[in-house]
């Protein structure tokens, strides 16, 4: 029966040791334990969220790289094709003109070797004319140096103007 | 290496002091109230006397030596001889106090101390009757008074030093933690820390919701007094293995702890759920209050289990360790063959059963705590908190 009865001395005892023990471990450990249990884990918590944040971040830079970088091969491919054919557009222009330009030459050069031409020959047509005239002068004259021949000359040609008179 | 080697210097350093506390403490009578005692001698703490004859082995005398409160503490038998610690008594009679060593009291003596009229004061333990091995007055027509006793019994010695090494530990782990921050534990504070974060996240905080901080302190205090007694109540030698957590003072103590902490912070709903039960017909409450009776009863009874349910636990399992190492002692009496053969199979079942108190040590403690929590849950419930 003692076995189950509480002793009132050593009700008193463990009241007073255990309030004192309570006290005393509510008061100095416990709430500086708990704190830096729970600031720890705070800490330990706000790190990984920041780790996974980066870690997203830096997924969603290399995403936006590629694609950057996807822009930029296409824009360069772009650009080079412009370029081709603007290059290509560029000589087929110039060959045209180049052509084009040929032509005109050759027309002009032709229409001027035409214009002298015709000066050349008007000119030697007129120089020949004179030179005739001049031999013929020069001829004239020495065929009419005699007074005889003049009047010789001058008969034939009566008699020629005659003939053809009669005739 | 360095680090366990240290803690254990500490350790060593801090039980030292301990012990010495304790060992003045328990003398502090002798000196102190020396004008009481009518023989003048040199007080001794350690009493060695003969045996009066060789008694026969009696396991159930020895059992309940173990488990039940004395006021002295025995710490072996050497040729013969009792080796024990001699505690003090202090009793409170007729508004007067009185604290002599329980020296004068082994073997039925008196021990006469004067009150303050300069009258004699006989006290004695008797060995028999209602107050069978408790101090009690000698009336001077010859009747027994059982004044108001708060001695230093063996188990509020080794209550005493429990609480010492739980206080001392745990500071020692609050400046582990001021010191260290909030870099991982290390040495004793490693040790305590999941026991403290199993108390705070399985225990405080599902049962209890988000008040769970305001009983947390108390939560772990038990726990770890709890779990610390029964440990060291399985500890065989001096100064531990006292049965403090197997005494039915000390539980219901603890349980008188949870059941006014219960009360004292239960909200309007919590009362209102015992005067009105919810969920139950009409009936039942009115005009016969049967379910509110069931339910004030009931938070009576709750403490009650809580301590019985302790004590009765520990109790058995160090009357079935201590009755295991008994029966070679029995057998042995019989024939020495007989012992010898039993020692081993009985050692080995001791063995097992030490390990198995291991785990109920824990699973006490984790049982009270749960269970205090459960009431303190139910204590600050609020009013649409289902």
């Amino acid at each position: 029966m003692e076995l189950i009865t509480p002793d009132f001395g050593l009700l008193f005892w463990m009241t007073l040791a255990f309030g004192i023990v309570f006290f005393i471990l509510a008061k100095f450990a416990f709430p500086v334990i708990n704190d830096m249990l729970k600031k720890r884990e705070e800490e330990i918590n706000s790190a990984l969220e920041k780790a996974e944040r980066t870690h997203q971040e830096m997924e969603k830079l290399q995403a936006d790289n590629e694609l950057l970088l996807a822009q930029a091969r296409e824009e360069r491919d772009k650009i080079l094709n412009e370029a081709r054919q603007i290059h290509d557009k560029f000589i087929e222009a110039a060959k045209s003109k180049a052509n084009e330009e040929k032509e005109r030459i050759i027309e002009n050069a032709k229409e001027t070797i035409e214009h002298e031409k015709m000066a050349a020959t008007t000119e030697i047509k007129n120089q020949i004319a004179g030179i005739s005239i001049k031999v013929a002068e020069k001829v004239l004259k020495k065929q009419l140096e005699s007074d005889k021949e003049q009047l010789d000359y001058i008969n034939r040609i009566l008699e020629e103007i005659e003939n053809k008179n009669q005739k | 290496m360095k680090n366990i080697a240290l803690f254990g210097d500490n350790l060593r350093k801090y039980v030292i002091t301990v012990l010495f506390i304790i060992y003045l403490v328990l003398n502090l009578p002798n000196y102190v109230f020396a004008n009481n005692e009518n023989h003048n001698h040199e007080a001794e703490c350690f009493n060695e006397e003969i045996e009066v004859a060789e008694e026969k082995f009696n396991a159930g005398e020895l059992i309940f030596d173990h488990i039940m409160d004395s006021y002295d503490w025995h710490i072996c038998t050497w040729k013969g001889k009792h080796i024990s610690i001699n505690l003090p008594i202090i009793v409170f009679d007729e508004g007067e106090l009185y604290a002599f060593s329980s020296k004068h009291l082994h073997h039925g003596h008196e021990y006469v101390a004067q009150n303050k009229h300069g009258d004699d004061v006989v006290f004695k333990i008797p060995d028999d009757g209602k107050y069978e091995g408790k101090v009690v007055r000698v009336g001077n027509d010859g009747t027994l008074v059982r004044p108001f006793d708060i001695s230093i019994t063996k188990t509020v010695c080794g209550l005493l030093i429990s609480c010492t090494l739980l206080v001392v530990i745990f500071l020692l782990v609050a400046k582990g933690y001021r010191q260290r921050g909030e870099r991982a534990p290390k040495g004793i504070q490693a040790l305590i820390e999941p026991l403290v974060i199993y108390v705070r996240d399985e225990i405080a905080k599902p049962n209890i919701g988000k008040d769970y901080e305001k009983y947390l302190p108390y939560l772990l205090t038990v726990f770890f007094f709890i779990i610390f007694n029964n440990i060291l109540g399985l500890i065989p030698f001096f100064p531990f293995g006292a049965n403090i957590t197997g005494n039915i003072a000390v539980t219901a103590t603890l349980a008188l702890f949870t059941f006014f902490i219960t009360h004292l912070t239960g909200k309007k709903h919590y009362y209102k759920d015992i005067f009105n039960t919810p969920g139950v017909p009409w009936w039942l409450k009115f005009p016969l209050p049967l379910m509110p009776v069931v339910e004030v009863v009931g938070c009576f009874v709750k403490p009650v289990v809580l301590a019985i349910r302790l004590f009765a636990n520990i109790t058995a399992g160090h009357i079935v360790i201590l009755g295991f190492v008994c029966l070679i002692f029995i057998l042995g009496e019989m024939s020495a063959a007989a012992g010898g053969a039993v020692s081993v199979v009985s050692l080995l079942l001791a063995i097992f059963v030490d390990c198995l108190e291991l785990l109920v040590a824990y699973i006490q403690a984790y049982v009270f705590t749960l269970l205090s929590s459960l009431y303190f849950g139910a204590a600050a419930k609020e009013e649409h908190g289902h």
